[in-house]
């Protein structure tokens, strides 16, 4: 059982707290000949795979390393160019690695503020009188479970879709939010949340839930 | 148990199909406008979940639930989608959805050379063996309002 990540979002729709709590890797690395049977292009400052998906190598996968050199932007770390490494069959047979792009923190910020619109649509949507929005959304690769408090401030936790626990986790995740957050004078409400006794009580927290699923703090 | 309402949805868009049985509150709006506030969420959550997903995804989005009722969303590889709306206790409707769509949808529509897959399917063949085929269901119950 595994828990991969929690969110904490502002009333007002803004992350004021991540934590990535296990965050599993992917990568795939494998020789090629010349020519190459997938293309590549740059987008969004990486080198993504665009078409020909095939062993493990997923469009949307980004080249990581080539010959065991890593791979920053579009250039690898002894200053070539990706393209023209690539493009030149003299290199083949070579080695590239690639891997599931890392979500970057402006892209954190973007989903959690995109979470926002989906819970108020899926309680404008509901055919039930009264409903409230999402509280567990389910895909095929994990879960996710959303605790809206009173004051409209949401935690949100992902997790292996076999996880239990995650309802209390939230309970007491509001409880730590109270404990060392709202009560830390040098906090100001809806802002970030660098609270250390928070962080230090919610990976406690959370590394119990995993183990045993249920908490006894 | 019950089941609240199906949207059927095309590739592109347009809604194909809606049939409601024991729905107690309107959305406020048109059907129409309902239709593309439902696709539009549909969508939004189908990217959101692409990218929050800390593995790659094969089938995405499944369901989710709120504190009243539960929407599960079947698509086919052709872009089709069926959304469901049950109360938060149903179970397997996935398996339902899936059955709708092999045994109604493909037999009553896909076969009829007269629906246009383009156009909300009007055909009453369909309408009737849908419903039947629903309130057959364990999920329907015997609940009624």
């Amino acid at each position: 059982m595994v828990i991969y990540s929690v969110y904490i979002v502002s009333k007002s729709g803004g992350l004021i707290f991540n934590h990535d709590h296990n965050s599993p890797k992917i990568e795939v690395e494998q020789a090629f000949s010349y020519p190459l049977n997938f293309t590549l292009a740059y987008e969004k400052q990486r080198v993504v795979v665009t078409f020909g998906q095939r062993d493990g190598i997923v469009v949307g996968h980004c080249l990581v390393a080539i010959n065991g050199v890593p791979v920053t932007g579009k250039q690898l770390d002894d200053g070539r160019d990706v393209f023209e490494v690539l493009g030149n069959s003299e290199n083949y047979p070579i080695n590239l690695k690639f891997a599931r792009p890392k979500m970057t923190t402006n892209e954190k910020i973007f989903l959690a503020s995109m979470f926002y619109p989906l819970f108020a649509m899926a309680a404008q949507l509901s055919p039930e009188p009264k409903s409230s929005g999402i509280e567990m959304l389910e895909a095929d690769t994990f879960k996710l479970h959303c605790y809206q408090t009173l004051t409209g401030v949401k935690f949100m936790v992902v997790a292996e879709p076999s996880q239990a626990g995650l309802d209390s986790l939230l309970k007491k995740m509001y409880e730590l939010y109270a404990d060392y957050a709202l009560k830390n004078p040098f906090y100001s409400l809806d802002m970030p949340i660098r609270c250390e006794l928070f962080d230090t009580n919610l990976q406690v927290l959370i590394e119990q839930i995993e183990r045993t699923g249920i908490t006894n703090v | 148990m019950t089941i609240h309402n199906l949207y059927i949805f095309d590739r592109s868009g347009i809604l194909l199909y809606y049939a409601e049985w024991n729905r107690l509150k309107q959305s406020g709006i048109t059907r129409e406008e309902e239709a593309k506030l439902m696709f539009g969420m549909l969508w939004s959550i189908k990217s959101f979940v692409c990218k929050i997903s800390p593995l790659d995804t094969k089938k995405g989005f499944l369901c989710y639930k709120t504190n009243k009722y539960a929407l599960h969303y079947f698509e086919t590889p052709t872009g089709l989608k069926f959304i469901l709306n049950t109360d938060v206790n149903a179970q397997n409707v996935r398996e339902l959805l899936y059955q709708i769509y092999r045994q109604v949808f493909v037999e009553y529509v896909i076969k009829n050379p007269e629906c246009n897959l383009k156009e909300p399917i009007k055909s009453e063949l369909f309408k009737s063996q849908l419903d039947a085929f629903v309130k057959q269901s364990p999920i329907f119950g015997l609940k009624s309002y």
